[in-house]
């Protein structure tokens, strides 16, 4: 199964973007300082900036310049959206309420809690009514919705966004999945070459476990690999990054392997 | 229309709607005309995909377990609502509670490893399901048939076992404000978005591709397309496809907040609506090439169609532009057009807002001559497993030659144009469209029919 890669967004510590993350993951420079980047969003109008959470900023954003940099049309993508936690910082205030003997909610704290409320802004933000699709499935997360990317891709023949993204929950929420900060994602793909392509990727689902997943050489972007399920995708960004074709492994769930070969365009 | 029902549109409304121009579709007599609706119509069949077998599908709710109970509801119109008596909630409502959920458990009361670390009201429901009509035997056949590799697991779910995390906040720790650490160490196992389809999964020891698929109310009906593509794809072979949502607080409070909850029984398409009843329900369909199922008569999923809105968290779009996308995609997929489908069960919520604007996107399509109806007044709404719950009953149509009423619904809106239907009718089905549309505007349209 091929498929192209026509834009990508990233952001995560000391990621801001994919033109400066480039060099980074190919080894060609050092990976500077740790700090977290902000995510603009600029797309989101005004309100939705405001009346958003930090992840729904940060999965906007990546998607919002993995789009800018195939310079393609929102209206015209398809979209897959991956988080393992979802709206945590929504779903504390959500159970706080709950707590309370008045169980009082907003409106607005409700409809934001659900797993796809990232999707729905991305939505309102660009008027896009193509189908998107919106998945967890714990540390795979990621490598579940690239295959729901490419599949969609090939078969209903749309270009298709994929955003992986995930921010660490706050207290008490923590302690029961402490991510290590926050990290986000996003590839356009396509199943025929588009006039700009960053890389060609053929894919195959394997249950032959013989070989070890790909994982980070630098030290501190293994940590974050590890650290966070969306950057479960660095390897795969890293292999896009270097001017040489390369084969990446990543784990799905604990007994498939999805083998990817990125060829550079 | 049955004796004290009311339908307020008259013969004249009807012929009116019938004629409207934008409600039917017609070839002129220009050869012209002709060759681009041969060219569209090939264009249709082209991207029509290979019909899914249901070779196994059961459904648990309010009406009862498994799909005889299921039937026997509908068909005597009992609905399984009930004054909400759910945990210590003091809103005045209606729910559809599953029974028994509270009385069972996953696994073998151990909550620190096995199945046990699964056990919460959302995957005690995901179990009571998979128990249902055979359908554990029918996925071990398959796993034998395929390999377990081959398999996958495709759920849909909204809210998973967000209960766990409600009863955890009010168990803090009074000084550090931590949650139990029990709750800590199971959490990735019942309330994680995850945990249905790692429960499933686990359960009946499939190790193919695997999620769960979250878009509120559609959740489980995108369950569906994932599926078939991943067969198409070749990821897998078959898939165990389906949902599971459970009542909690976070929905009862939500829905409440945002005033759409009904004070009572909800009433689709009613004058009177006054907004949905929350339930539950897990369900599930085995999901196969047709050539790996040879039963005659077999309910299979011919079409599936997906759009977004594009405008609002949660409201829909006022044309009902997005539904209206996602019924034309389900419509192409399966190779037919409007007049090829017999019924629609709709989304069908009881809002004010969603009941009138499917009923534009369905007579956009459809015009108003097609039968349709909702279940919600039997089932409550189910959220993210109101795809699934669609489409057994779709199953249940297809298989009994009838096709349901609408239950608590005695004026039906004069300002809607569709064909709704309040009494059962006993008529052969071959094709059913089923509607889910949910929050962040993310809908799914799905076609199923017997092959």
């Amino acid at each position: 199964m091929t498929l192209y890669v026509n834009g990508i967004g990233m952001l995560g510590p000391g990621l801001a973007g994919w033109a400066e993350s480039r060099p980074v993951l190919a080894g060609e420079s050092p990976l500077r300082e740790a700090a977290t980047p902000e995510p603009s969003a600029s797309l989101l109008p005004p309100n939705e900036r405001r009346r958003s959470s930090d992840s729904v900023r940060w999965a906007v954003h990546v998607a919002q310049e993995a789009l800018q940099q195939a310079e393609a049309d929102a209206r015209e993508v398809a979209s897959v959206f991956a988080s393992s936690d979802g709206e945590t910082v929504v779903l504390d205030r959500l159970c706080t309420a709950l707590a309370m003997t008045q169980r009082t909610i907003s409106p607005t704290l409700f409809h934001h809690s659900v797993h796809n409320a990232a999707s729905g802004y991305w939505g309102i933000a660009t008027g896009s009514q193509q189908s998107s699709t919106v998945l967890a499935c714990y540390d795979s997360s990621f490598c579940a919705a690239l295959l729901e990317a490419a599949a969609y891709a090939l078969i209903e023949e749309r270009p298709v966004l994929l955003v992986a993204y995930d921010l660490p929950s706050p207290p008490p929420l923590h302690a029961a999945r402490p991510l290590q900060g926050g990290f986000a994602a996003a590839l356009l793909l396509t199943r025929t070459p588009a006039p700009r392509n960053l890389a060609q990727l053929d894919l195959a689902l394997s249950n032959d476990l013989s070989e070890e997943t790909t994982s980070m050489d630098d030290e501190w972007l293994e940590a974050l690999r590890h650290g966070n399920h969306a950057a479960r995708s660095l390897p795969l960004l890293a292999a896009i990054a270097r001017p040489r074709g390369t084969v990446v492994r990543l784990g799905y769930l604990e007994d498939q392997q999805l083998m990817i070969r990125v060829m550079p365009c | 229309m049955a004796q004290g029902l009311v339908d307020e549109r008259t013969e004249e409304d009807r012929s009116r709607l019938i004629s409207d121009p934008s409600s039917i579709k017609t070839v002129g007599g220009d050869p012209h005309d002709l060759q681009c609706a041969a060219t569209r119509h090939q264009q249709i069949r082209s991207k029509a995909m290979v019909p899914l077998i249901l070779n196994r599908y059961t459904l648990v709710s309010a009406l009862g377990k498994g799909l005889d109970e299921t039937y026997r509801a509908l068909r005597n119109r009992r609905s399984g609502l009930r004054p909400c008596d759910f945990e210590d909630v003091g809103i005045a409502t209606c729910i559809g509670r599953v029974d028994d959920v509270e009385d069972m458990l996953v696994g073998n009361g151990s909550t620190s490893a096995g199945l046990g670390r699964f056990d919460c009201r959302n995957n005690r429901l995901a179990l009571l399901g998979l128990q249902q009509d055979g359908f554990i035997q029918a996925a071990t056949e398959a796993r034998e048939r395929y390999g377990a590799h081959r398999v996958a697991v495709i759920l849909g779910s909204s809210t998973s076992g967000i209960q766990e995390t409600e009863h955890a906040y009010g168990h803090r720790d009074p000084t550090t404000g931590a949650l139990p650490s029990s709750y800590l160490t199971s959490q990735r196992y019942t309330h994680n978005m995850f945990s249905s389809a790692h429960f499933v999964r686990t359960y009946l020891g499939l190790r193919g591709p695997a999620m769960v698929i979250s878009t509120a109310c559609s959740s489980s009906a995108k369950a569906f397309a994932t599926a078939a593509r991943f067969i198409e794809a070749g990821f897998c072979d078959a898939a165990v496809v389906g949902g599971v949502d459970s009542l909690c607080l976070t929905i009862l409070y939500g829905f409440a907040s945002l005033q759409l909850m009904s004070s009572g029984l909800c009433r689709p398409f009613d004058g009177d609506r006054d907004g949905l009843t929350l339930g539950e329900s897990a369900g599930f369909a085995l999901l196969e090439k047709s050539e790996h199922a040879h039963q005659p008569g077999a309910v299979a999923l011919l079409g599936y169609g997906e759009s977004c809105d594009g405008f609002h968290m949660s409201h829909p779009h006022p044309e009902g532009t997005g539904a209206i996308k996602a019924m034309q995609a389900a419509l192409m997929r399966s190779g037919m057009t409007a007049t090829d489908i017999d019924y629609i069960h709709l989304h069908g919520t009881a809002t004010k807002a969603n009941d009138s604007i499917e009923d534009t996107a369905i007579h956009s399509v459809f015009g108003p001559l097609t039968p349709c109806s909702s279940t919600k007044g039997w089932t409550g709404h189910t959220l993210g497993a109101a795809g699934i719950t669609g489409a057994v009953i779709a199953a249940i149509c297809l298989t009994r030659s009838m096709v349901p009423g609408t239950l608590n619904t005695t004026r039906l809106d004069p300002g809607l144009s569709s064909h709704v239907l309040l009494e059962h009718r006993d008529q052969p089905v071959r094709r059913v469209l089923s509607n889910s549309f949910g929050f962040g505007g993310n809908n799914c349209s799905l076609v199923f029919g017997t092959v």
